[in-house]
């Protein structure tokens, strides 16, 4: 249904500094069309500055991330969707419009991805026209990962997804993921709970200094 | 192109939908003019003399009230995340967000500053002028305002700290905008300070983003 995807991701020897202290090193991987890569490690070992990094919204300390693929010139930022754990909805904008405005913001000029069928993913269409300030935690999340189907983008960043979702949601979305997979697209995902998708890449993240620094 | 207009329209909505701010301004600007006369007396040559500053020096600290939601709620909610991800670039955003401030506090404070003319003695004929004088100046007021917002994005109570930093930026707009409206009232012929205070509010809406846009990116990290 949607036009496939053919960008491809590559870090090489990627570094991150948080507060003066390096989070992680010398990280690298490929990803091809369709691949996905399941980041995990303990708290606090970078998995969240990794999808920043990749989003363009944290400066790499070392290390390049590049996506080949796109069009010349379109900056790795737009080829990517990043759901973290702020959900960027607006509490006094109905659902449609929170999704409309980030559809219309985020396609630009361009055209592609469709609000009403988007709202039916996760059956926010019965309660479309209600403020998002009324939705609980769960529906929210569900809001925010509604982006991802209003405007096409390759490579989808989702860091802890499942978070506050019920069981038959996190199923959905796994769906989504492997649908967004056969489409040639890109899945970055950051989770504790499995998801049940079978990642192609696995990337597990660790405390660097650890053996240095006694833990306190 | 799009994005921008969309990006205006959502923050022009949302500072209806959640009110509050258009209204203390409005409501600031009106009480601080009000209480003047009792401080300066009810001479009303002088009133009518003092009338362009206090109006100018009220509206520039009624601006600066909502001054901290330009970037603040989008930052608090990670919508600015987003943001940062779309097809503007950032200094794009960042004249996006401080046009919807012009338009929803800047010019509702301008068409207010005639009424409160009138309460300063303010010659009636020269209103026109006082309005004009006011939307052409007040652009640089918004757009000088963003680079306080988003220097001071993720700290709390940024309000204060904002005014510290702008209101000494606001000096030229000031200036001008004062002895536009002075001129007026004596020289209604002269109109060379109307046009720097356009030169003043065109370059603050080319300059402004890009300063603000830099400040932005450094509050990512």
């Amino acid at each position: 249904m949607n036009t496939p995807f053919t960008v491809t991701l590559e870090a090489r020897g990627v570094a991150c500094d948080r507060g003066g202290r390096r989070l992680f090193e010398d990280l690298s991987f490929a990803l091809a069309p369709g691949e996905a890569l399941l980041v995990q490690g303990p708290n606090g070992t970078g998995k969240t500055s990794l999808m920043r990094q990749i989003a363009g919204l944290l400066p790499l300390a070392a290390g390049e991330i590049s996506a080949k693929g796109a069009e010349a010139g379109t900056p790795t930022a737009e080829l990517c969707h990043y759901v973290g754990h702020l959900n960027g909805v607006k509490t006094s904008l109905s659902v449609r419009e929170n999704l409309t405005f980030w559809a219309d913001y985020l396609r630009g000029d361009a055209t592609g991805g469709d609000v009403n069928a988007a709202l039916g993913v996760f059956g926010l269409a019965p309660i479309a026209d209600i403020a998002a300030g009324l939705l609980s935690a769960g529906q929210k999340r569900k809001l925010a990962l509604l982006r991802l189907f209003a405007c096409p983008r390759p490579i989808w960043l989702l860091d802890e997804p499942s978070v506050s979702l019920d069981v038959a949601s996190v199923e959905r979305l796994r769906q989504a993921i492997t649908g967004h997979r056969e489409a040639g697209g890109i899945a970055i995902v950051s989770t504790h709970v499995p998801l049940g998708e079978a990642f192609t890449h696995t990337l597990d993240l660790h405390a660097l200094d650890m053996a240095e620094e006694p833990a306190p | 192109m799009k994005a921008v207009l969309a990006l205006v329209r959502r923050d022009i909505a949302l500072s209806f939908r959640e009110g509050g701010a258009i209204g203390v301004a409005l409501g600031f600007y009106l009480v601080v003019v009000a209480i003047a006369p009792f401080g300066l007396g009810p001479d009303l040559n002088l009133l009518a003399r003092v009338a362009p500053g206090l109006l100018w020096i009220a509206l520039l600290l009624a601006a600066l009230l909502s001054a901290d939601r330009i970037f603040h709620n989008d930052y608090e909610d990670g919508s600015l995340d987003v943001l940062a991800m779309g097809p503007l670039p950032l200094a794009g955003v960042a004249a996006s967000k401080s046009l919807a401030h012009w338009v929803t506090t800047c010019v509702p404070l301008a068409l207010l500053a005639p009424v409160l003319g009138l309460l300063l003695n303010f010659p009636i004929h020269t209103i026109p002028l006082l309005v004009l004088a006011m939307l052409a100046g007040t652009p640089a007021v918004s757009f000088i305002a963003g680079i306080g917002a988003s220097l001071t994005l993720g700290l709390r109570r940024s309000g204060l700290l904002i005014a510290l930093l702008v209101l000494p930026l606001y000096v030229p707009v000031l200036i001008f905008g004062v002895s536009t409206i002075s001129a007026a009232v004596t020289d209604p012929v002269r109109l060379g300070r109307r046009f720097m205070l356009c030169a003043i509010s065109l370059a603050s809406m080319v300059l402004a983003p890009l300063a603000a846009a830099a400040a932005l990116r450094t509050g990512f990290r």
